[in-house]
């Protein structure tokens, strides 16, 4: 496409850099600068966090925080995983990175497909009072959950489910219902009416419908409300502190249990090391799926 | 049966929800407000009615008063700073830079962190025996100080660098899609008439920006009525309760103090903080569209 730069004569000096070149390379190199600062903020600290996690105590006393580790060590890795103390237990976080693997996924499922249902039934099945009933599901993204925890905690109780990763499933099922529903009867508005109307003639069903039409024609909103749900879920932290007990915990409460407790000597490599674990799913994620990721947070940002 | 089951499928698959809904929601939105009415202590009690005494109570508490002004500081110091940095970086961005995709994840990466994790990250690099001053004191600024964790009266920078951190991704996103939607037209006129660019910004630009700057300061306003994890894992409320917020308070009140009469009505008042956001901002938007 452009030409090969090899082949172009080289430009006298003098009339190269013109005062009005000068000024736009001067502009050009401002800009830079400016950007490489703003990268240097964002991602120093991951590179902190990720550097610290492979060095030896002894390095972290000596200082040098942005150094890369002299004699890396995988040790502060095996020990966040398998060997930590947190609380009482001295299991590592693998247990925790599983209650909030089992709670995750079967949360995320499970309020992904209610809020799609909704969604559709709401775009495109309207009855008198739709608009009512969506505006009473989707005001739920607004209301801070500090005002629901005292009568969730009875709840649960009530139920026998305090204090266990499936009260902490049901209670992020109920709650994730007004994002989703949002993001799915948002989408759906924009499924063609007449291809569910031709369908209809035919005698299809809602759900017929449903799962032959008009998901297949949804793959990225899915893909959107997967993430935002892990992402809220996987990250959450009140309602795991209120509604979990020690062995219940999820991945965000065991991580603060492990690096704010005032016990014993602060093994920093093995914190920050088990920083990244907690971090690493939701990352990954973003690193896989950055443009769907941004459509959820932004859909999400309201959200409780 | 079957007939009425196919006329109202749609009202049916909602009803669960709404049913839910009704009761996890509206149901105990009213019970709290119930039981803020009452003096419950470790449990909710409904045969011990006071009124509004808890309300008054609440803001005779001095850590209340605390948490609540802290939420305005902290909410008006992160506005300021994610709104202005935010928009600035997104136009630096948005000067058809080499790399953009690059520059544009490592701005959002931290938009996938937990707050609890954020929280950790800037607890060490705040930390003044081994975080950011250690780095700058080896650079050779000897009387540099970064005291923020452990000085009351700055304490709550550290959480506005760490918020700004976590949610300038976002608002970068939103401003850049705003610069995006600007008609290009505007751009070749100005460069016509010789205007410098910067003016551009100021005096076009950015005033045809405004509904994003209303969708962010709505969308940023929620989170700090909201903000929990951030305090709990940087800060923990201290030094003393310098750095408490409102949900802090709450929790604290509701889970380890055993008052669940006062602690219902600080959830109460945080609620009515969102609906003072809210409503104006929502009274406008349908205004606009009617």
């Amino acid at each position: 496409m452009s030409a090969p730069t090899a082949t172009t004569p080289p430009i006298p000096r003098s009339s190269w850099l013109t005062p009005r070149r000068r000024k736009a390379l001067l502009t050009r190199t401002v800009l830079y600068l400016l950007l490489a600062v703003v990268a240097f903020f964002f991602a120093g600290p991951l590179y902190i966090l990720l550097s610290t996690s492979f060095k030896p105590m002894s390095e972290i006393q000596a200082g040098g925080l942005m150094a890369l580790p002299h004699a890396p060590t995988a040790q502060p890795w095996i020990t966040a995983w398998g060997e930590a103390c947190i609380g009482i237990t001295c299991g590592g976080l693998k247990g925790f990175f599983g209650n909030s693997m089992m709670m995750a996924v079967p949360a995320v499922l499970i309020s992904v497909m209610i809020g799609a249902i909704n969604g559709y039934a709401l775009a495109k099945w309207p009855f008198p009072g739709a608009r009512f009933v969506f505006a009473a599901l989707v005001a739920g993204n607004f209301v801070p959950f500090q005002v629901v925890l005292a009568p969730v905690a009875v709840t649960l109780r009530t139920l026998g489910l305090f204090g266990s990763v499936q009260g902490l499933i049901l209670i992020h099922v109920i709650y994730g219902i007004p994002i989703t529903t949002m993001l799915f009867r948002n989408f759906f508005l924009s499924v063609p009416n007449d291809l569910i109307k031709a369908a209809r003639i035919d005698g299809a069903g809602f759900f017929w419908i449903f799962f032959r039409i008009v998901l297949p024609l949804s793959p990225s909103v899915i893909v959107v409300a997967l993430i935002l749900q892990f992402t809220g879920i996987w990250n959450d932290f009140l309602f795991a502190v209120s509604f979990s007990n020690p062995a219940s915990a999820p991945m965000t409460v065991a991580l603060n249990n492990l690096v704010n407790s005032n016990f014993g000597v602060k093994e920093y490599n093995v914190h920050m090391a088990a920083t990244v674990i907690a971090a690493a799913p939701t990352l990954i994620l973003y690193v896989l799926l950055g443009r769907y990721f941004l459509r959820g947070m932004t859909a999400g940002a309201v959200k409780g | 049966m079957r007939r009425f089951f196919q006329r109202h499928v749609s009202q049916i698959a909602l009803s669960p929800s709404l049913a839910l809904i009704a009761i996890f929601l509206y149901g105990f939105i009213g019970y709290t407000v119930a039981v803020s009415t009452t003096t419950s202590k470790a449990f909710p009690r409904f045969d011990n009615f006071v009124g509004l005494e808890q309300y008054w109570r609440l803001f005779h508490t001095p850590r209340w008063h605390v948490a609540f002004t802290n939420m305005f500081l902290f909410g008006g110091l992160f506005l300021l700073v994610t709104i202005s940095l935010g928009l600035i970086i997104a136009i630096l961005i948005d000067q058809r830079i080499r790399a953009e995709s690059f520059f544009r994840s490592i701005v959002m990466y931290p938009m996938a962190m937990s707050f609890v994790v954020t929280g950790i990250i800037w607890q060490w690099l705040l930390n003044p025996t081994l975080g950011i001053e250690v780095m700058v004191h080896q650079l050779g600024f000897e009387s540099f100080r970064l005291d923020w964790l452990t000085n009351p009266n700055t304490v709550i920078w550290a959480l506005v660098i760490a918020a700004f951190w976590q949610g300038c991704g976002l608002v970068m996103a939103l401003f850049l899609a705003g610069l995006r939607g600007i008609d290009e037209d505007i751009w070749k006129a100005a460069a016509v008439d010789g205007i410098p660019a910067w003016r551009v910004y100021v005096f076009i630009v950015i005033p045809m920006l405004a509904p994003v700057f209303l969708t962010v300061v709505v969308l940023l306003s929620l989170s700090i009525v909201r903000a929990f994890d951030l305090v709990v894992a940087l800060t923990n409320g201290g030094p003393g309760v310098s750095s408490d917020l409102p949900s802090v308070f709450m929790f604290d009140m509701a889970f380890r103090r055993t008052n669940l009469g006062l602690s219902a009505a600080s959830a109460v008042v945080m609620l009515g903080t969102v609906l003072a956001i809210l409503i104006p901002y929502l009274y406008a938007e349908t205004r606009e569209r009617a």
